[in-house]
């Protein structure tokens, strides 16, 4: 038990446990498992104007998912005030791919040669965090949903259109890593 | 013009507050196992992508697991949520599936270059690495664009 306070959780606990989340969220008040919605919820609290998706009580809609976007903050903090590990523990065949791509610390939970105030002023910085963080919206506005509507809540639900959702988002994913990533490095 | 706009999932009635206490406690529990299952790791999804390790399978497909059978039982066992509602889960519209086609593609395109999906962008602030408050922000300004393209593009 205390192994799992100071190190990395495997896939089998940290996957069951977000898959909770479903069954959590519907019981205790009948809402869908689904982060994106927030970024619309945002948009229509702060700059609506007179675009018709952004027209709509927010308060009443999404209170409950903002709450919760709330906690995933403080729960980062948390998680990773109690991860004692410096570097995630990649497979041999990533730490020689990213390697060769150009990548050179691999510590930490993400790259700073690329996440950092440093690197955000360099075209690989911009592309990664601001250009990245763009589509990451769009898209999932476009698709109604991200990783946990389309993957987990609505994969759980067998439906059509996440299943499309998230062969799209792996086709996205390789175009990145193979094309997109080796320009930038 | 307000009824067209919102969709089904978000029309769900917010209940009290005390009940936002516990979203917020169950966010916290969310970042905590982003976090700590290293799923904010652009590291990670690197290995995702590149098909190197079977340890994102297992987070997405355990938790796909735990939450089909969930649903499943709760369909069967007709339970009601604890406001009293009736638990309904909204079918998404296919339509022609563009959207999803479209969408989730360019979706993947953002999820592999900053490594995170929008959960993990929001815990990885809460982890330390501040400048992903640049990366909400592009994403809040993607949202709002599709809000403004959305009548002229394919669904």
């Amino acid at each position: 038990m205390p192994d799992l306070l100071t190190r990395p959780w495997p896939w089998y606990v940290g996957g069951p446990l977000i898959g909770l989340m479903v069954p959590g969220l519907l019981l205790l008040g009948n809402k869908s498992f689904g982060f994106s919605s927030n970024l619309r919820h945002i948009c229509a609290a702060c700059f609506p104007g007179k675009v018709s998706f952004f027209r709509y009580d927010w308060k009443q809609a999404g209170t409950w998912n903002l709450a919760f976007l709330v906690g995933t903050l403080l729960g980062g903090f948390i998680g990773a005030r109690l991860l004692a590990t410096g570097s995630v523990a990649l497979s041999a065949q990533t730490q020689a791919a990213l390697t060769a791509l150009g990548v050179h610390d691999l510590s930490g939970l993400v790259p700073r040669e690329a996440f950092s105030w440093a690197a955000l002023a360099t075209p690989r910085g911009i592309v990664m965090v601001v250009v990245g963080g763009f589509l990451v919206g769009f898209g999932t506005a476009y698709a109604g949903g991200c990783t946990s509507g389309h993957a987990i809540s609505g994969l759980a639900d067998f439906q059509k259109a996440s299943l499309v959702a998230v062969i799209g988002f792996f086709v996205g994913g390789w175009v990145a890593t193979f094309v997109v990533l080796p320009l930038l490095f | 013009m307000m009824a067209a706009a919102v969709a089904p999932e978000l029309q769900a009635r917010t209940g009290p507050r005390q009940r936002v206490l516990v979203y917020f406690v169950l966010g916290i529990v969310f970042g905590v196992v982003l976090t700590k299952s290293e799923v904010v790791s652009w590291f990670r999804i690197q290995e995702m992508f590149r098909f190197q390790s079977f340890h994102m399978y297992g987070v997405i497909g355990s938790a796909w697991a735990v939450a089909a059978t969930s649903v499943a039982l709760i369909r069967r066992l007709k339970v009601r949520a604890l406001t009293g509602e009736e638990i309904a889960i909204a079918p998404k519209a296919y339509g022609t599936g563009r959207r999803y086609w479209i969408g989730g593609t360019v979706f993947g395109l953002g999820w592999a270059l900053t490594g995170a999906c929008p959960g993990p962008l929001v815990a990885l602030i809460g982890s330390g690495a501040t400048v992903f408050v640049v990366a909400v922000l592009a994403a809040v300004a993607g949202t709002w664009l599709y809000g403004v393209l959305r009548p002229h593009l394919p669904h």
